[in-house]
């Protein structure tokens, strides 16, 4: 580094390297397959000083760790969440997880995945005084923040939308239920406390650098406390640079009517919806 | 024999042998978690107190996990090699530690006495380290594999070149790779994460890397991460199978929930054996492990994260594995929480892996959720290829697409070498220079655009140049 800062290049003409170190001829490497960039979203022909990375490309990186940071510390905003969906004819429900905060959410997924006493409270005087025994909660909706706010207040809204478009109109639904400090599991506790035939749980994903509001889908048939991975199925990556809203309201529905014709979902339930997805991409390809 | 230590008024009682260690270990969320830290920082002291004067014998006596019921136990006991312990057994915890750390303890001597050690013993000894001293000593500790280079050798670290893309699109991977390669990097292993479980698509993904290797005739070795029961149906359907992957675990419960035993890495061994293409060696397994996976599976039995993560390298030494990879800091806060967990988790593993026989390297890495970024990964980086380092991932800008985790860059392993002077596989850089990505002098050259791989490039890429 101190080299190229004090040697003057006398070419920037990068054919004609010089012998000890071809780069100290210009500061700056560019990659000449720059152009390999329209076939992946990866990080690829950065370039280089010396061998390390051009200031643009750390701060790029830098502020994309900042967005997927923000997204998972940012509290989510329930009231706005709240009133948006109200809004759109939605009732709702609020809860609250065991976890008090996100330092104790992040260290302990287990009281993540469970009710505090409050909110088991509020939910079964919803169940005695709104939930007809007779007619049960066939599809029941749960938001929940998991490890990205942005990812929900961006895309639950547009996605109950999409939903509300392709559910059977003699499903019928509960209050949709907005929780905090939220991992998946706690939809089976939810939808067991209302009663619920089937849980959906609309939950930030883990952001990535590339992606930090992408939107969970995970469908639980008859859910209960104690529930695994197995028991659901999962649509991953909603939001419009990923699994669009309409797409992934489809196959969510897809999903829902063959759960409840099969009585069961998870592992046992194949997407096959998704099969025919990927084969008309491939061919469209 | 009971456990305990007393310290001013105060005298603490540890129940069995696996509760001083788990009390002794540095702090770390998952065994807060797991409910088997230590409760004080002076509980922590007094279990370190105690355990130094545990002699090692004692971990052949008492066993962390029944050997009735544990068949990576059964492992360890049945081919602990008691000639190569006889030099260290009159020695207590705490002596190994002094012995580890002496003169007397050279490479060759630590290579005679390595099949004498148990993963208990090096994760005990290790509790009572300071990372100087872990890196001390791993530095001492040559574990050298070959297939079609040589990984291993003193001054050198190898990258395991990492192109995964989302959806496994064959121009995405192609363009990454290419990248990697132009960067110097891939010596380790050309390892992609499929997105799909399909085999159909998992053979073509070995093609696409085979053709690659064939093309530029690239002395390295490739891999797909899937499950070894696919690599097992793939190498008698023909795929050009380099390296078996598959991730393993320190007790038969978490492997099981994995859907391995020991049996069915030793069937996958034989198959790739079978198929004869190394050039220059035999190691045609590579494992990865990591803190946290055996909690995480409902699998650990009271016994601390990093114990049971030591307890997965005798299944990997059991195997002679090219590489073994220990992936930081992908589980998340809840396992290790910030840089500092992750940082002191790194140094354990590498040093306990070696100290095993075993080719350690590392995936320097970190997720969103966790208390750590870039500076903590350039720290633990610099500390491990300081110690030794059998490899490190290589990714484009350290931003894996498809996994949405951080890791380590093709830049990030072109620091190493320069500040470091470390070098690549002597196979391999030969092939750098012959390529004209290297000078003579070993210095990184600029690929022009006239450059015979962008002109020749990847069949998968050709519609694009």
């Amino acid at each position: 580094m101190a080299e190229s800062m004090t040697k003057k290049p006398d070419s920037v003409l990068p054919e004609t390297p010089e012998v000890s170190d071809s780069l100290t001829a210009d500061a700056f490497s560019i990659d000449p397959w720059i152009q390999l960039k329209k076939f992946t979203q990866a990080r690829i022909a950065l370039g280089r000083v010396g061998s390390s990375l051009p200031t643009k490309e750390v701060l790029d990186f830098g502020l994309a760790h900042a967005m997927a940071r923000d997204a998972v510390h940012l509290a989510l905003d329930v009231d706005v969440l709240e009133a948006g969906i109200q809004s759109q004819g939605f009732n709702t429900l609020r809860v609250h997880s065991r976890a008090p905060d996100r330092a104790s959410y992040l260290l302990r997924p287990d009281w993540g995945r469970s009710l505090n006493q409050d909110s088991l409270n509020v939910l079964e005087d919803y169940k005695k005084q709104k939930v007809d025994i007779a007619e049960p909660i066939d599809f029941l909706i749960v938001v929940g923040d998991g490890l990205s706010s942005l990812a929900v207040s961006r895309h639950v809204q547009p996605m109950l939308e999409a939903l509300r478009n392709v559910l059977p109109v003699e499903w019928k639904l509960g209050p949709v239920v907005i929780a905090s400090q939220a991992r998946v599991a706690i939809s089976d506790e939810i939808g067991q406390a209302l009663g619920a035939r089937m849980v959906a749980m609309l939950i930030g994903e883990r952001p990535g650098l590339s992606s930090p509001d992408s939107l969970g889908v995970y469908l639980t048939y008859s859910p209960k406390r104690g529930g695994s991975d197995a028991d659901r199925n999962c649509i991953s990556n909603v939001r419009p640079e990923g699994l669009h809203y309409a797409a992934a309201a489809k196959k969510l529905v897809w999903l829902a009517k063959e759960a409840s014709r099969l009585k069961l979902s998870g592992v046992a339930l194949k997407d096959e919806s998704d099969m025919q997805e990927i084969s008309q991409q491939t061919s469209l390809e | 024999m009971s456990y305990q230590y007393t310290a001013g008024v105060h005298t603490y009682q540890f129940a069995d042998l696996k509760c001083v260690l788990a009390k002794a270990t540095p702090a770390r969320s998952g065994d807060y978690l797991a409910g088997v830290a230590a409760e004080t920082y002076a509980e922590r002291m007094a279990a370190r107190m105690c355990l130094a004067a545990i002699p090692l014998k004692r971990f052949l006596e008492e066993l962390i996990i029944p050997y009735e019921t544990d068949e990576v136990t059964r492992l360890i006991v049945d081919t602990h090699d008691k000639q190569a312990f006889a030099e260290i057994s009159h020695l207590t915890v705490g002596d190994f530690r002094d012995w580890l750390l002496s003169d007397i303890a050279d490479s060759a001597t630590l290579k005679r006495v390595a099949p004498g050690i148990t993963p208990e013993m090096a994760a005990a000894v290790s509790k009572l380290m300071r990372n100087q001293d872990l890196i001390l000593v791993a530095k001492k500790c040559h574990v050298i594999t070959a297939f079609r280079n040589t990984i291993g050798l003193p001054g050198h670290i190898s990258v395991r070149l990492q192109p995964n893309h989302p959806t496994d699109d064959p121009r995405g991977i192609a363009a990454s790779l290419l990248d990697g390669l132009l960067y110097g990097s891939g010596d380790a292993v050309i390892g992609i994460n499929p997105a799909t479980d399909s085999l159909p698509a998992l053979m073509n993904l070995y093609y696409l890397v085979d053709e690659v290797i064939n093309q530029y005739n690239i002395p390295t070795q490739s891999c797909i991460l899937t499950h070894v029961t696919n690599q097992i149906q793939l190498i008698e359907k023909g795929a050009p199978l380099d390296l078996v992957f598959q991730s393993i675990a320190g007790t038969e419960k978490a492997n099981k929930s994995f859907g391995i035993d020991i049996a069915l890495l030793k069937e996958a061994q034989s198959a790739a054996l079978s198929l004869n293409r190394g050039t220059v060696g035999n190691n045609v397994m590579y494992f990865e492990t990591g803190q946290g996976s055996v909690l995480s599976a409902n699998a650990n039995f009271g016994v601390d994260q990093q114990t049971c993560e030591a307890r997965a390298y005798a299944i990997a030494r059991h195997l002679s594995p090219l590489l073994t990879n220990t992936v930081v800091g992908f589980i998340g806060p809840e396992y290790l929480y910030d840089g500092k967990q992750i940082i002191r988790a790194g140094l354990e593993d590498h040093f306990c892996g070696k100290l095993l026989g075993v080719p350690l390297g590392c995936d320097v890495c970190y997720t969103n959720h966790a208390e750590a970024d870039q500076d903590d990964m350039d720290t633990l980086m610099t500390l491990l290829a300081t110690a030794g380092l059998t490899f490190i991932m290589g990714i484009p800008g350290s931003d894996d697409i498809m996994l949405n985790y951080q890791t380590t860059s093709f830049h990030d392993a072109l620091y190493l070498r320069k500040v470091l002077g470390l070098k690549a596989a002597p196979e391999f850089e030969l092939w750098l220079k012959k390529m004209n990505i290297m000078d003579a002098q070993g210095q990184m050259q600029a690929v022009k655009s006239g450059h015979s791989m962008l002109q020749n490039m990847p069949k998968n890429l050709l519609s694009a140049a």
